[in-house]
């Protein structure tokens, strides 16, 4: 038996990002795109795109489809999970879809899933690192009425259905569910592969099929979020660091054992 | 203003540190808005255990039982606290951002059909417009955003451990217990857990250390952690990691310290080779005081530190330890 799965991924500013480049427009409360610093595919997100493959490479899966909603995409980051081996990518495009709240992307994600129609399983990241809220997975198991299993760190197809490894911090849960289900991934699955040239070169043939919010039937009312970001802004930090400075490091080492005993402190 | 509810959590049938600063969250909280505070807690707790509960704060406490709860699988911890919060109408109902909290809180959120916000710093009623407001950083610290509701009762709001102290217990305070048999149907537990596997790490738990010791990226290899952990033995702490050292397979993921790892609030976080990015300070911020040895004087782990040395971890390291030996021992 194989099975067809579906993983949701998000393009994000890339979290390297440097902190002296982060800016953020008071006016539409959003952060401004840096110039130069291109976005990513959600590192958890290769994560779960890394565990469809995995199951792909023990013959258990016939396709696996990629998919993404976000308001503009840039082709050459969202190809990325197709150049790692995915077979297809499909990408849900509307303008207001960064002012969306995780109630209504699942909602639209849902929709998105239900309009592809072939799948057994759902993979997406445990959280994106934009706003780190891992609402998303759970969101669209919601909408489509199916199982959740978060944080899986190893994920197995038996006959019965999923086998979930859920990392719970001092060790893992084993934890099955009936397919369809959705899985969320974390990093402890394992680093992500690179693309090699052939899938590069294979990625680069596969036109995306893009979407639009009409295509997948869905109306302003679907889409009306539940939280709304008042403000965003830049933390002020006011701690003042004290710099230990020794004749060389050796005795920086020397001299900030003696300053943590002056306060007390050890 | 209804009442606030705190989803509880109990370990061998004792109250967890996080749900008495839920209930100091939620006690401060209701001095705006003038709520009850009521607290749920699962599984076989006695009543003194409970009372507990009403001295740190709270007003009523809630004791859910039922067999379907004994496997431990969050759809019937889901069933069971949507059934209380269906009965009291909360307000506001607040989690911890603990592993159970994280996932039953957005499980909630969309059961109910209501908003929520994860991983907040503070909680309180905006004073301009009365609405309930709260805090989170986003952007991986970068940035914070006030989040607001536009949704009927109740807000979820999900809540970074250790931002807030428990209030101490008061035992002269009155609080009333309701015991709620609750007879849940077996089918709502879709997922099953089969097994659960701990892996032991020796020595004091990371999360209740006074001392941490966390080595980053910049150690370069497992080897130099055995050094960490003299250290760590020497101030009666513990070690940690960032998330690249664990993800490398350098120590096991049981180490990492962070927004996907754990959270620690030490008197002392003593950082080698660790840039300080914002991912990683989600878990350690909250320390009393930041140390750190780095390389580069750029690093944005100073930017937090109370005291900082820039040189090479492989000079500096030695003699501070060895200094801090002598200081201990005399």
């Amino acid at each position: 038996m194989t099975i067809d799965i579906i993983v949701c991924v998000k393009q994000v500013m890339d979290p390297e990002t440097p902190a002296s480049a982060f800016d953020i427009d008071p006016e539409s409360n959003k952060v401004v795109e840096v110039h130069g610093i291109p976005p990513v595919v959600n590192g958890f997100d290769e994560n779960a795109v890394e565990a469809a493959l995995r199951l792909k490479d023990d013959g258990h899966v016939g396709k696996i489809t990629v998919l993404a909603l976000g308001d503009h995409f840039v082709m050459d980051v969202m190809k990325k999970p197709l150049s790692m081996g995915a077979d297809e990518l499909v990408l849900v495009q509307d303008e207001s879809a960064s002012d969306l709240d995780p109630f209504a992307t699942s909602n639209a994600l849902a929709a998105a899933i239900e309009k592809i129609g072939r799948f057994d399983l759902i993979l997406c990241g445990r959280q994106a690192s934009d706003w780190d809220q891992a609402h998303v997975p759970i969101g669209i198991a919601h909408f489509l009425g199916l199982p959740v299993i978060s944080f899986g760190q190893n994920i197995e197809i038996s006959d019965e259905g999923v086998v979930v490894h859920r990392s719970i911090g001092d060790g893992y849960e084993v934890v099955g569910a009936p397919l369809p289900a959705v899985v969320s991934v974390t990093n402890e699955l394992g680093e992500p592969r690179y693309p090699n040239l052939r899938g590069i070169m294979q990625a680069s043939r596969k036109a995306p099929i893009i979407w639009s919010r009409e295509d997948i039937g869905l109306g302003n009312d679907d889409l009306s979020s539940k939280v709304y970001v008042e403000e965003l802004y830049i933390p002020v930090s006011e701690q003042t660091v004290e710099m230990i400075e020794g004749e060389d490091d050796e005795d920086s080492g020397r001299k900030l054992a003696l300053r943590l005993r002056e306060e007390k402190l050890i | 203003m209804p009442g606030i509810l705190v989803f509880g959590e109990c370990a061998d049938s004792q109250i967890l540190s996080i749900t008495y600063e839920l209930t100091a969250v939620a006690r401060r909280l209701s001095e705006s808005t003038g709520s009850e505070v009521a607290v749920s807690l699962m599984g076989e707790i006695e009543d003194d255990v409970a009372s507990g509960a009403i001295a740190h704060g709270a007003d009523k406490v809630f004791i859910l039982s039922d067999d379907v709860l004994h496997g431990g699988e969050l759809d019937a911890q889901l069933s069971a606290f949507e059934t209380v919060c269906k009965y009291y109408k909360p307000s506001v109902v607040l989690f911890g951002r603990t592993m159970g909290g994280r996932e039953l809180a957005p499980r909630l959120a969309f059961s109910l059909g209501v908003g929520l916000a994860q991983d907040c710093l503070d909680v309180y009623v905006d004073p301009t417009d009365s609405k309930i407001c709260a805090s989170r950083p986003v952007y991986g610290g970068n940035a914070m955003a006030k989040v607001k509701f536009s949704e009927s009762d109740p807000n979820v709001i999900v809540i970074r451990p250790k931002t807030t102290e428990p209030l101490l217990p008061d035992d002269t305070r009155e609080g009333e217990i309701d015991r709620v048999n609750l007879k849940l149907d077996p089918s709502v537990i879709k997922t099953k857990v089969i097994e659960t596997v701990l892996e032991s790490s020796e020595g004091i738990r990371l999360e209740d250390a006074k001392v941490v010791v966390a080595g980053g990226r910049g150690l370069g290899g497992p080897e130099p952690f055995d050094m960490l952990e003299d250290l760590a033995k020497v101030l009666g702490g513990a070690v940690g990691a960032s998330r690249a050292v664990c993800d490398a397979g350098w120590l096991d993921h049981a180490y990492q310290v962070g927004l996907t790892g754990k959270t620690v609030t030490p008197d002392l976080y003593i950082t080698v080779g660790i840039s300080g990015a914002s991912q990683h300070m989600a878990g350690c911020s909250s320390s009393k005081h930041i140390i750190a040895i780095n390389r580069d004087p750029e690093a944005n782990i100073f930017k937090t530190s109370s005291f900082g040395v820039v040189g090479d971890w492989k000079s500096v390291l030695p003699t501070f330890i060895e200094t801090v030996r002598e200081l201990v021992d005399s």
